[in-house]
């Protein structure tokens, strides 16, 4: 019973990280209809901007709450600027070409990114030695959120254990996608990005900036990703290049598995695909755990090809 | 349409009634067709002997073929500095295999057939040795291991040796410390199944560690390059084991660690030489404090060889030499003396002089070969504190 | 008929003689193979890519089936050989055979995966094919009957580049035949536009599994051959990234273009060696230039993918074939 409900909040856990990644490819498949692959990869270069970050504060200040909001927001400010540019300069030349064009391109900057990171680069300026580019290998993550149990149910050998990280990642992820619904359904923003997800040229002739509000989707969504990226190295107390790649693609198999472009939806299938993980690994092996995310992946998508609450899209011609 | 079917039935039932088991053939003794292009001009005299060299220098295993690489530099230094193999220089080519087995095979090829190398040290990781192996068997390319564990890799042929002891041993050093020193009578295991070497530690150490009295309470496995590992530590936790014993590379050993400590595992850890490395103190923190670790030696042996052998590391490298560097160095002097005992650098005279290697006064201990081509060595296990490895015993082989 | 098999024979001959005269040179004899498979898995991922329009980014997943499937038939004949041949012929017999299982094998799984997911639209066809990619590296690596992890070994190393090469030439005559034919007219219909091409009464879903079947089959006959030249087959060959160098080469080659994906695939494989032995001269017999320039290859293919997308996505060749334009001088040179 207790390993059961470990392994469920385990699930949680890790599926609330999976869904704010998974928020930010289906709004961008929404507005665009291009699954950023890069998506992940971006996430990845912010965590490394925040591993950097807590570096230059310096040890004395993890645990501190100042220190946490300050590393947090540097890192989505960053990755929002590095969508942005992705954006401005890959994926917007290429908005009126065949889709595929787009597609190969997300998957040239993927790898260009997560390879580029694997490499080990470091300049030395005036005398101390900064590193560019991390390398291959992985790093221990800052403590800069010092795990401490928050809340033990039971007794000392069947109990589970919430942890304060956990909590933060439920507490931050909940206020997060309250604040983009708010958003996506309040705001003038909002209705247009939905507004641009129906239809952009329609959008364009009635006045709404479609640019505009496609580089805005991009950097929220990457801004996202960030925290998310953030949390799961808070969460895995290690990064390393390849990060952004599996996490990316699992999170793009959760916004598939919910309906692509369908906010609610992505939450949904994160949730799920994280529960789905944790119960297969903590009852088979984890080497099966790359598996899981296909394997449900396909067959949702045989039974509901739309995904769960995807709407049926007739092709028009 | 008819025709092409009946006749492909035609071909068919010709071809299984020839079917047969082939003849077993003796042993033969394999002439290789010699390379067209290397019959054409003999070697210079006075050239430099080259060498090949394989690691993992970059990559997920890149502190294991960075340390290799620099004690086989050092001894190079060394030799060549004090003359060299009957007044020639050695020379090393090293190719990077990115801790991958099939660029380990391509590294041992291109370095046989386009460098036209003596013999090749390397690798580090089992999987990749036995990579490498069946190439430099086929070729007569002697290969010495520095710190390859596993014993199927000197099965795969005669031109093949280690510096190193095997995991047969240490699995039991570690299964006899843990029963003997520890009086854990319950230990649980976690597993890498990427890798030979975590595979074949858990195997023996779950062997020797049932003989000699003790239960193995439940084996966990996860894969190399995982970063959760709370599952498997959770159920480990239900084990109530005295003792936890992980086999794996250290840059996974680090984080299982502080997870475990993070999930209330308190029980000791031990490990096996994976672990040796810098990375693993800044990976695991203060919870991997209080382990115990099977290594092919320790800094704090007071014997000149080793410290003669750090002195010169540190002021080379700076930094003390973990027991990668130290088999590498090691594994380039076995190689180095063999050459100058020998009449000539072909790979069979080569293979012969290192065959004979006999109480070779290693750094990481006194290295004779063995009609396996496996070194006989102790080992010693180590207890991490402080971010540092200590020395607490000796284990001599049966 | 005999003009049908009179290339395939022809070709056969050249590669048995070309691989007596060049076999001993090692070096030449390993890339030449490594190469060669890398030229099969391009024009086969060209027929599914590039000439039927789909994007499938799992063709490491049927090149694993193949490899395994060959590996462990070959294994098992191992000790068989037919009494009325030298052994060496009994030997690649039985290596063919082991292909075609491998091959069919591949080919399967192609109709398992391609008859539900060939109904899905472009992008999620990617991601089920990338899917189904992992999912097969994951189950060999846990399959202790195919080494696990650790890789499959004890392949016999039978595969000669001779072999490989003439599966090279039997997928690009395959691929020529079938772009110039009524059927690959209808592949290249679909690929122009899917709902034009049901609306002349091509059943684009029947059409789609065919070519995705056909186009495994050979990356399972690549498979098979791989593993047939390397000691040790290791799942970690076999992933994404694996993929993804196919779809670079076909893509930089061009999209459909046979001859683009050959000349790509040649290029992108010959490229890290060639670049590695310049830097290693160029540093003066030190090869830590070159490993940094290998460490670089990566990157660079993401960053030439992202290139050749903005400036030529129709790449090199775009659709044109070698003998098109062989065709086109002969006609100029003969007045109507």
């Amino acid at each position: 019973m207790y390993g059961l409900l470990q392994h469920l909040i385990n699930g949680l856990a890790a599926g609330t990280i999976y869904a704010l990644v998974a928020l930010g490819y289906t709004m961008v498949y929404g507005v665009l209809k291009l699954i950023n692959f890069a998506h992940g990869d971006v996430m990845m270069v912010g965590v490394y901007v925040g591993y950097a970050t807590a570096f230059m504060l310096g040890r004395e200040h993890f645990g501190s709450f100042g220190a946490v909001l300050v590393i947090f927001l540097v890192s989505m400010l960053a990755c929002a600027a590095f969508g942005l540019i992705i954006e401005r300069f890959a994926y917007r030349p290429l908005r009126e070409k065949p889709r595929l064009t787009s597609l190969i391109t997300a998957i040239g900057i993927s790898f260009a990114l997560s390879y580029g990171f694997q490499m080990d680069l470091a300049i030395t300026l005036g005398g101390k030695s900064y590193t560019i580019l991390p390398g291959a290998a992985s790093r221990a993550f800052p403590e800069i959120i010092v795990p401490t149990q928050w809340l033990e149910l039971g007794s000392d050998d069947s109990s589970v254990i919430i942890w304060n990280w956990q909590v933060i990642s439920f507490v931050i992820a909940a206020v997060l996608m309250v604040g983009l619904q708010f958003l996506v359904f309040k705001t003038k923003f909002g209705r247009a990005m939905r507004a641009v997800s129906f239809d952009h040229r329609v959008a364009a002739l009635l006045g709404i900036p479609v640019d505009r509000v496609i580089a805005g989707t991009f950097m929220l969504g990457s801004a996202l990703a960030a925290c998310a990226g953030l949390l799961y190295a808070i969460k895995d107390t290690s990064v390393q290049p390849l990060m952004g790649m599996y996490i990316g693609l699992k999170a793009f198999v959760a916004a598939v598995i919910g309906g692509i472009g369908n906010v609610p939806g992505a939450v949904v299938g994160a949730l799920a695909l994280g529960l789905c993980e944790e119960f297969v690994v903590g009852y088979t092996s984890s080497s099966w755990r790359d598996a899981v995310a296909f394997g449900f992946l396909i067959l949702v998508l045989l039974a509901r090809p739309e995904g769960l609450f995807g709407r049926v899209q007739a092709e028009k011609v | 349409m008819r025709s092409t079917l009946l006749s492909a039935f035609a071909a068919l039932a010709v071809l299984s009634l020839g079917c047969e088991k082939k003849p077993v053939a003796p042993p033969a003794v394999e002439e290789k067709k010699a390379d067209p292009v290397v019959a054409a001009a003999p070697k210079a005299d006075t050239d430099d002997i080259v060498i090949g060299e394989v690691g993992s220098l970059t990559g997920a295993e890149a502190a294991f073929g960075i340390s290799t690489r620099n004690g086989i530099e050092l001894a190079l230094e060394e030799a060549n500095a004090a003359g060299g193999v009957k007044g020639r220089k050695v020379r090393v080519i090293v190719y990077d295999d990115q801790s991958k087995p099939e660029e380990a095979a391509s590294a041992a090829t291109r370095l046989i057939t386009q460098d036209k190398v003596k013999l090749i040290l390397g690798e580090v990781a089992s999987s990749n040795s036995l990579a490498m192996a069946p190439i430099c068997q086929d070729n007569k390319i002697p290969m010495i291991s520095p710190s390859s564990t596993n014993p199927a890799v000197t099965e795969k042929g005669d031109y093949i040796f280690r510096v190193c002891f095997i995991d047969p041993f240490q699995g039991y050093v570690m299964a006899k410390f843990a029963h003997d020193e520890l009086k854990f009578k319950s230990v649980a295991i976690l597993k890498d199944v990427k890798s030979a070497y975590s595979v074949g530690l858990t195997e023996v150490f779950e062997r020797s560690f049932s003989t000699m009295g003790g239960k193995i309470v439940g084996i966990e496995s996860y894969a190399k390059g995982d970063t959760d590992f709370r599952s498997q530590l959770t159920a480990i936790k239900k084990m109530k084991a005295e003792g936890l014993y992980v086999p794996g590379y250290y840059n996974d050993v680090g984080i299982i660690a502080r997870q475990a400590r993070e999930l209330g595992l308190k029980v000791v850890m031990m490990g096996g030489d994976g672990w040796d490395s810098e990375k693993l103190f800044e990976l695991g923190g203060k919870a991997i404090d209080g382990s115990y670790v099977s290594n092919h030696y320790s800094p704090e042996d007071p014997s000149p060889v080793v410290q003669n052998f750090i002195a010169k590391y540190k002021a080379k490298y700076g930094g003390v030499p973990d027991s990668l560097a130290a088999l590498g160095y090691d594994a380039a002097s076995v190689a180095i003396a063999a050459m100058k005992r020998a009449p000539d650098l072909s790979g069979p005279a080569l293979r012969d002089e290192i065959a004979k290697t006999k109480d070779f006064p290693g750094v990481a201990g006194t290295i004779s070969m063995n009609e396996k081509r496996d070194a006989v060595k102790p080992a010693v296990v180590l207890k991490v504190e402080d971010g540092k490895f200590k020395y607490v015993t000796t284990v001599k082989p049966e | 008929m005999i003009r049908g098999i009179a290339p395939v024979l022809i070709a056969a001959a050249l590669c048995v003689a070309l691989q007596l005269g060049l076999g001993p040179y090692q070096f030449f004899a390993y890339l030449a193979a490594l190469v060669g498979v890398n030229v099969i898995l391009a024009v086969s991922l060209n027929i599914i890519n590039g000439m039927t329009g789909q994007f499938s980014i799992g063709h490491a997943g049927f090149m694993a089936v193949g490899a395994y499937l060959a590996g462990i038939v070959s294994i098992a004949t191992k000790q068989d050989h037919l009494t009325f041949l030298p052994e060496a012929i009994s030997d690649q017999v039985f290596l063919v055979g082991s292909l075609c299982a491998g091959g069919t094998g591949a080919a399967l799984c192609g109709l398992i995966v391609g008859l539900p997911s060939l109904r899905l639209r472009g992008d999620y066809l990617a991601i089920v094919t990338l899917g189904f990619g992992e999912i097969i590296r994951v189950i060999v690596q846990n399959t202790q009957a195919l080494g696990g992890a650790l890789g499959l070994s004890g392949v016999p190393q039978r595969a000669g580049f001779g072999m490989v090469w003439f599966w090279v030439f039997v997928v690009v005559l395959v691929a020529r035949r079938l772009a110039a034919s009524p059927h690959g007219r209808s592949l290249w219909a679909i690929r122009e536009d899917e709902i034009a091409a049901e609306a002349m009464g091509v059943d684009t879903t029947s059409y789609k599994v065919r070519a995705f079947v056909l186009s495994s089959f050979f990356a399972g006959v690549a498979g098979g051959l791989f593993a047939h030249f390397v000691p040790i087959v290791n799942p970690g060959s076999f992933t994404f990234v694996k993929s993804m160098e196919i779809v670079v080469m076909i893509v930089a080659g061009g999209l459909g273009s046979t001859t683009g994906a050959f000349t790509a695939a040649v290029f992108l494989t010959l490229l890290p060696e060639g670049m590695r032995s310049l830097f290693t001269t160029l540093g003066g017999g030190d090869p830590s230039l070159a490993q940094k320039v290998d460490q670089i290859r990566m990157p660079i293919y993401g960053v030439l993918l992202v290139i050749i997308m903005l400036t030529r996505p129709k790449g090199i060749f775009g659709t044109h074939e070698a003998w098109d334009v062989i065709t086109r001088w002969r006609r100029k040179a003969k007045p109507a």
